[in-house]
């Protein structure tokens, strides 16, 4: 599935990267520490999480994610938005938390995807 | 040229994190009283307060140590929206309540002391003058930038504290440093060796970086201390040390 569907099918709000839009999924990972995500999220997943940092980019880049959740209402750092933007990466956010978008995602198929 | 004194450079034995009765998780003994008694005990020579969001005990420390000889500076270990920690230390104590004004802005929630531990205010003479009804141990609204920022605004010095913790240190929680944070230095906790710091945490790269004890009892004030080379006891001069101008530094 591409990053639109999911953006279409969960209300998720396009906040940054939405030239990127028509990336593949390939997984899905949750986490806020990101000495954790750097080290085991999938490559291409898409991401959950409550950082709005701008290293959630580099994070990202680093794992070629598909995009980045920020959930539960928060917003990204102005830094985040700009720097997003110029990677080409979607930053979406939900007011929802990474607990139900990540069942709800699991229940349409995004599995984890094993990291390469 | 008359001759400037304040260019005679001594050794000062630093501990720049102690926390007090005030933190949630700060233990009963750790009074104003106490605390000098016990920083002057371990040889220290200067030493700053840095509860987690307040300083609101930072004055009666800093009297109590202007009575028996040692200097104290006020500061504030503040979480940062990212769930960071980072020490804001000033050279005056208005400064030092302004950053507590702005940060309590940004601070939400009670404290529940059966939980989270007893937020004690004290004054020089250890006497309680009340509890703190804020959720101290909770983090701010604030970024870390944002921080950083307001704490040079108030001429403070602006150190990522524990980085090598996994809780509420900037490399877990960030993964990295952010390159462009303007922080003026890294502090290590007592587990790691000061003159290794670079060996034992490469990413620490060339940031100036320093030790402490992040105290919460009164027998490990000092366990991990700085020696600074410098001409006073002042935070622009521990500014300098950690730059490496004007001959201050940091010896070890």
């Amino acid at each position: 599935m591409k990053v639109r569907e999911f953006v279409e099918g969960f209300n998720l709000k396009p906040i940054a990267g939405t030239q990127g839009l028509d990336r593949e999924v390939k997984g899905g990972y949750c986490g806020d520490l990101l000495s954790d995500v750097m080290a085991k999220a999938p490559i291409g997943c898409i991401w959950l999480t409550v950082q709005g940092h701008l290293n959630i980019v580099a994070v990202a880049v680093l794992r070629e994610m598909a995009a980045i959740v920020i959930t539960g209402g928060r917003e990204p750092d102005e830094e985040t938005v700009q720097k997003a933007d110029q990677e080409g990466l979607p930053v979406l956010t939900s007011p929802h938390s990474a607990f139900e978008l990540a069942g709800r995602l699991y229940a349409l198929g995004v599995g984890a995807a094993p990291t390469p | 040229m008359p001759a400037d004194n304040s260019d005679v450079l001594r050794e000062f034995k630093a501990d720049l994190h102690i926390h007090s009765c005030l933190s949630p998780c700060g233990d009963w003994e750790m009074s104003p009283r106490n605390i000098i008694r016990e920083s002057l005990e371990r040889r220290l020579d200067l030493i700053a307060i840095c509860d987690h969001n307040t300083c609101e005990n930072a004055g009666a420390v800093i009297r109590e140590g202007r009575r028996r000889g040692l200097s104290v500076l006020p500061g504030l270990e503040i979480c940062s929206r990212e769930e960071v920690h980072i020490l804001a230390i000033f050279g005056d104590l208005d400064n030092a309540l302004a950053m507590q004004e702005w940060v309590y802005s940004g601070l939400t929630g009670q404290n529940q002391p059966e939980v989270f531990g007893y937020q004690i205010v004290s004054n020089e003479d250890s006497e309680v003058l009340g509890e703190n009804p804020r959720l101290l141990i909770g983090a701010t609204a604030f970024g870390l930038g944002d921080i950083v920022r307001r704490t040079h605004a108030l001429n403070g010095l602006s150190l990522s504290a524990h980085v090598d913790r996994p809780a509420n240190g900037i490399i877990n929680q960030l993964g990295f440093i952010p390159p462009d944070l303007l922080i003026d230095g890294v502090e290590v906790s007592y587990r790691v060796v000061l003159s290794k710091a670079r060996e034992t945490l490469p990413i620490i790269a060339t940031l100036p970086c320093l030790t402490s004890s992040d105290a919460h009892f009164l027998k490990d004030i000092g366990r991990a201390h700085t020696v600074l080379s410098m001409a006073a006891p002042t935070v622009e001069e521990i500014g300098l040390a950690l730059r490496g101008q004007r001959a201050r530094r940091i010896v070890r």
